[in-house]
């Protein structure tokens, strides 16, 4: 019989951000304020 | 959260805009594989891909907060090209050679530079250093040595003063007399010491 030299396709795991990125863009989310003064537009981040 | 999942992207968006924080969560979820996996195919390296991810999103949330969002574009092809435009911004700041390319405007020799001297620098020099030499032989015989243990030997002033026998004042006195007078030659000959 013939010998396969083919290699198995691994199975592609789905990718994922990990956990702690994920979880600081939700609480930058939080933490941004945007305050507008006239024609000015000031970031905060509030802790 | 059954209706979440077939919640449009413009609805949620919309709801975040309006404070809905839940609504972030939501698309992170949905969209995080694509545009991650976008990231990795680009730089296999979990660690950078994490950071530009969290900055692709840091940008969409002030996009958000500051402009709205504009309806016209689908949001996931925009965070894509977002997070490519990061993913370009990565390699040209991690670029370890500059890239420049010949143009007809200028050529690749305007900007290479020889650090070593022209033929014609080189004779100037050897001259500059002839007539320092023939200045110094005007000296009188205790500022000559100073000078030539100084500049020529690199020897300190402590150990000067050990050599000659004087103390160290009189020999940084010597010193300076010597530079007086080296000034003093080259003014009156009008000698020009520069290459």
């Amino acid at each position: 019989m013939g010998k396969l030299y083919a290699k198995k396709r691994q199975s592609i795991k789905e990718m994922k951000p990990s956990k702690s990125a994920v979880s600081f863009i939700l609480s930058y989310s939080q933490a941004m304020k945007i305050v507008k003064v006239g024609t000015h537009t000031f970031e905060n981040i509030v802790n | 959260m059954a209706n979440n999942a077939q919640t449009p992207d413009a609805i949620l968006l919309q709801n975040y805009i309006s404070g809905d924080e839940t609504a972030l969560q939501i698309l992170i979820e949905r969209h995080q594989s694509k545009i991650f996996g976008f990231i990795y195919s680009k730089i296999p390296d979990r660690s950078v891909c994490d950071d530009i991810f969290q900055d692709t999103f840091i940008k969409v949330i002030k996009t958000l907060r500051t402009k709205g969002y504009n309806e016209e574009g689908k949001f996931l092809p925009w965070v894509m090209r977002i997070a490519s435009n990061l993913v370009i911004d990565y390699f040209r700041h991690n670029k370890k050679m500059p890239y420049q390319r010949e143009t007809e405007e200028y050529s690749i020799f305007d900007f290479m530079t020889d650090s070593s001297l022209s033929i014609e620098n080189q004779l100037i020099e050897d001259q500059v250093y002839l007539d320092i030499r023939k200045i110094l032989d005007q000296l009188p015989e205790d500022q000559k040595e100073v000078i030539k243990m100084r500049f020529y030997e690199d020897l300190s002033f402590k150990e000067i003063s050990e050599i000659t026998g004087v103390s160290i004042n009189t020999a940084l006195g010597r010193m300076r007399y010597a530079v007086i007078n080296l000034r003093k030659i080259v003014e009156k000959n009008n000698i020009i010491l520069t290459n």
